[in-house]
């Protein structure tokens, strides 16, 4: 009796060693606490990365190839009118709590997104025009969602629809993505376990994911988080800065430089016709070629080199060259010409003189440059800005302003000359700067909130993205849309500096990992990595 | 001690004397922008390296030497003279002026300098040239960083005020005015001397602290505040030396200034 008992505590321990051994651990950093589990409410990036890695969709695109792809929905359709999606959905697909998932799931889901008590950021970009959105449940496997009006790119905006179960009592506990939600400490961690019910299978039929575990610790210190990649006591991080990139190179492999990303730096000036300027400054700026020549005597490819150590790329125009689908590729590299800068002044009226330019009347062309202070790669690149525009006589102050004065000044007072900031694209659908370019839109910086556009190229913009925003073939939307890229590449309302790479560190340990410009440009197929010597991998 | 401080009395001279004369000495401009050799090694060329913009390491750390040497004393003699007023006149007249200045002094003691400047600074025109956008910094330093010195000052007005020599002096019937100008201004004078020295390297390091915010002296002028922000990335640090060069001279200016500091204040403190 004895032998036996010995021999099953010795079995016991066999398998916790075993089980131990054998359970994977994936660890990476949260720059900020995440403020919400729910997939709904989801506003900020630490949320945003635990809705990717819980939540699932119905169609998920596929952030290397960009084309959309079936997830929990098989197939669907969209009627002509561009209201109407039908979907067909998996079968035998379970949450991670055991509960089945069908399409009263999505039922509920849209509903509670659409209800405007819940204010779902999610849900704002389905809101084409005022009006109830229906939902109908065909069958356990069929939904058709009805929009009030219709809406550009519909199916591409359930990408970040995680589908919420309607039956289970702990709705953050039931998830359809390749993990859940197992532990929270406000401040120090998130650990996700991996979600035993997933649907998804790798070729060889082997369910996935592979990691068992993501201990996300919430980090906010870049250092801290560079030092213990280099350590590897982290397996991740996801977006780096160039200089922590160059820093980590010599002695860190898994560095990954995905090329450009959909985020540029750009700088503009203040076109407000109230603005509390000087009114010879004003027409300064609402002069489209003193823009032009501005936009051509700063040196995009010294700014690449320098500043963010060639991991950028000179910016174009509105659309990073990384947005494959709506890039215009017909858009010419601006080219670094101080010389034609200076001969287009002069065909404003401005000349040089005592190495001051000079405007019309005799003003010395001079103007500040507002960036928010403590970005260092800001900072850098107005002093450069500042250098290469008194190249042609134009002396440039250079002003950093804690955040919220900087926004105080852009969005109220608009007391500011010209300010360089960046654009986050988190979409790369043209929609998601409707706000930017409809000159009624808020974020149309240079002169926004306008009763009826100011120019006629402004109203031609209006114009076409309102048509892009309501055509149902992409075809017409893509000509639209290009042809607003033609504009703002002749108008110069932005003067696009740089579009900045996606750099991303992995651990060698992982494989699978195929890091790319999108978000989240390194862990967006996690379900796949895997220990190279875990042996769980598939035989990978 | 006496040679200690002989020995900061010539370090803060030579400081002083290498950095105002700079430009004679100093073949590239602070501002001069070697593109194609950012973040270079100490050469020939560059004694102390470049920076990330390829600036001049050497250049800008004496030119931001001079602007906190030159400035940073303006700021003290602003606190200093605020002190002597509010707390002298406070304190030595006593009753309702003493509650009013202490009044005062604590709420400014209260306030949180740092957002202060940082308003202060968003509201200062846009196009203000980098000289002036320095000197208001400064002059916002002083005008805001009075009240712990003007905390001693008032103390002090207070024991002279109860004096025996003053009351004596009023007992024979001499004005006020001139009491306070022939026998407490004299007495005064040491602490407004030490509160003055006292304060040189605080502003010193203030600045130094908007600068690493990034709300310190305008591009494309240096201050040790600005140079001191090369010093976040402290991982690097170990592998380049001279990137300490800024921190190194602060740290010698500071401390040559507390040395030459009245050694009664220094116990004091």
């Amino acid at each position: 009796m004895k032998i036996i008992k010995a021999a099953a505590v010795y079995c016991v321990l066999l398998f916790t060693i075993w089980s131990t051994a054998t359970t994977s651990e994936l660890r990476f950093c949260l720059r900020s606490e995440p403020k919400t589990f729910n997939p709904l409410l989801v506003d900020d990036d630490a949320s945003d990365t635990v809705r990717y890695l819980t939540g699932g969709v119905l169609v998920r695109i596929n952030r290397q190839t960009q084309s959309l792809e079936p997830e929990l929905a098989i197939s669907w359709k969209i009627s002509k009118d561009g209201r109407t999606i039908a979907f067909t959905l998996r079968d035998k697909v379970f949450f991670s709590d055991g509960s089945p998932f069908g399409a009263e799931d999505v039922a509920y889901t849209v509903e509670r997104m659409m209800d405007p008590e819940l204010h779902s950021p999610t849900g704002d970009s389905f809101r084409s025009a005022p009006g109830k959105t229906t939902v109908r449940v065909i069958d356990r496997t069929h939904v058709a969602i009805t929009f009030p009006a219709m809406v550009a790119a519909l199916d591409r905006l359930f990408d970040q629809v995680a589908i919420i179960s309607v039956r289970s009592a702990n709705k953050d506990k039931a998830v359809l993505g390749a993990y859940y939600v197992a532990d929270y400490r406000v401040g120090a961690y998130v650990m996700l376990k991996r979600n035993p019910n997933y649907w998804k299978r790798d070729i060889a039929g082997r369910q996935l994911p592979y990691i068992d575990t993501l201990w996300l610790e919430i980090q906010a210190n870049r250092d801290i988080e560079a030092l213990r990649f280099k350590r590897g006591e982290i397996h991740l991080i996801n977006s780096v800065d160039a200089e922590y990139y160059d820093r980590l190179t010599p002695a860190t492999s898994g560095l990954h430089d995905a090329g450009p990303s959909l985020d540029s730096e750009q700088m503009w000036f203040n076109q407000v016709p109230g603005a509390p300027l000087p009114a010879y400054k004003l027409e300064w700026f609402k002069s489209q070629k003193f823009r032009r020549a501005i936009s051509e005597a700063i040196n995009r490819d010294d700014l690449v080199r320098v500043v963010f150590g060639a991991h950028a790329q000179p910016a174009i125009g509105p659309v990073s060259p990384a947005n494959k689908i709506w890039f215009n590729t017909k858009l010419q590299p601006i080219r670094y010409d101080s010389t034609n800068a200076l001969r287009m002044l002069s065909h404003d009226g401005f000349r040089k003189q005592n190495g001051m330019l000079l405007d019309r009347d005799g003003h010395a062309v001079e103007f500040s440059i507002v960036t928010n202070a403590g970005n260092k790669y800001r900072e850098r690149m107005a002093a450069m800005i500042q250098q290469d525009l008194a190249r042609v006589g134009i002396k440039v102050n250079v002003v950093t302003l804690d955040f919220p004065s900087l926004i105080e000044r852009m969005t109220q007072s608009f007391n500011y000359e010209a300010v360089l900031l960046g654009l986050t694209n988190v979409e790369a659908d043209p929609n998601s700067q409707m706000n930017v370019w409809l000159s009624s839109g808020d974020n149309h910086q240079w002169n926004p909130r306008q009763k009826s556009p100011a120019t006629a190229w402004e109203a031609e913009i209006d114009q076409l993205m309102r048509t892009q925003a309501s055509a149902t073939t992409f075809k017409e939307r893509k000509a639209a849309w290009d042809r607003i890229q033609e504009i703002a590449s002749e108008q110069v309302p932005f003067i696009y500096l740089v579009n900045k790479n996606a750099l991303s560190a992995v651990s060698p340990s992982i494989s699978g990992a195929s890091p790319v410009a999108f978000r989240p440009q390194s862990f967006w197929n996690i379900e796949h990595w895997a220990f190279r010597d875990s042996g769980r991998n598939g035989g990978k | 001690m006496r040679t200690l401080r002989y020995v900061a009395m010539v370090i803060l001279v030579v400081v002083a004397a290498v950095s105002i004369g700079a430009p004679l000495i100093l073949s590239a401009s602070y501002e001069t922008q070697f593109r194609d050799a950012p973040n270079s090694r100490p050469s020939h060329e560059h004694w102390l390296g470049t920076d990330a913009l390829g600036r001049d390491r050497f250049s800008r750390v004496l030119h931001g030497t001079r602007i906190s040497l030159l400035l940073a004393p303006m700021a003290a003699s602003i606190a200093t003279a605020f002190a002597a007023f509010i707390g002298g006149v406070g304190g030595y007249l006593g009753k309702g002026w003493e509650r009013v200045a202490t009044t005062t002094i604590d709420l400014v003691l209260s306030l949180p300098w740092i957002f202060l400047l940082i308003t202060a600074r968003a509201l200062l025109p846009l196009n203000a040239s980098p000289t002036i956008t320095i000197g208001t910094t400064f002059f916002l330093l002083g005008a805001l960083g009075w009240a712990a010195s003007a905390r001693v000052v008032c103390a002090h007005a207070v024991d002279l005020r109860n004096n025996d020599f003053v009351l004596q002096a009023r007992a024979l019937g001499v004005p006020e005015w001139r009491i306070a100008i022939r026998h407490v201004v004299p007495n005064i004078q040491p602490i407004l001397v030490a509160q003055f020295w006292i304060s040189v390297p605080i502003f010193i390091l203030a600045e130094a602290n908007l600068g690493i915010l990034g709300l310190g002296v305008p591009e494309p002028m240096p201050s040790w505040g600005s140079l001191l922000r090369e010093l976040e990335d402290l991982a690097l640090v170990p592998g380049e030396l001279w990137k300490l060069a800024a921190l190194g001279l602060l740290v010698l200016v500071v401390s040559s200034f507390q040395l030459l500091m009245p050694r009664s204040e220094v116990r004091t403190r």
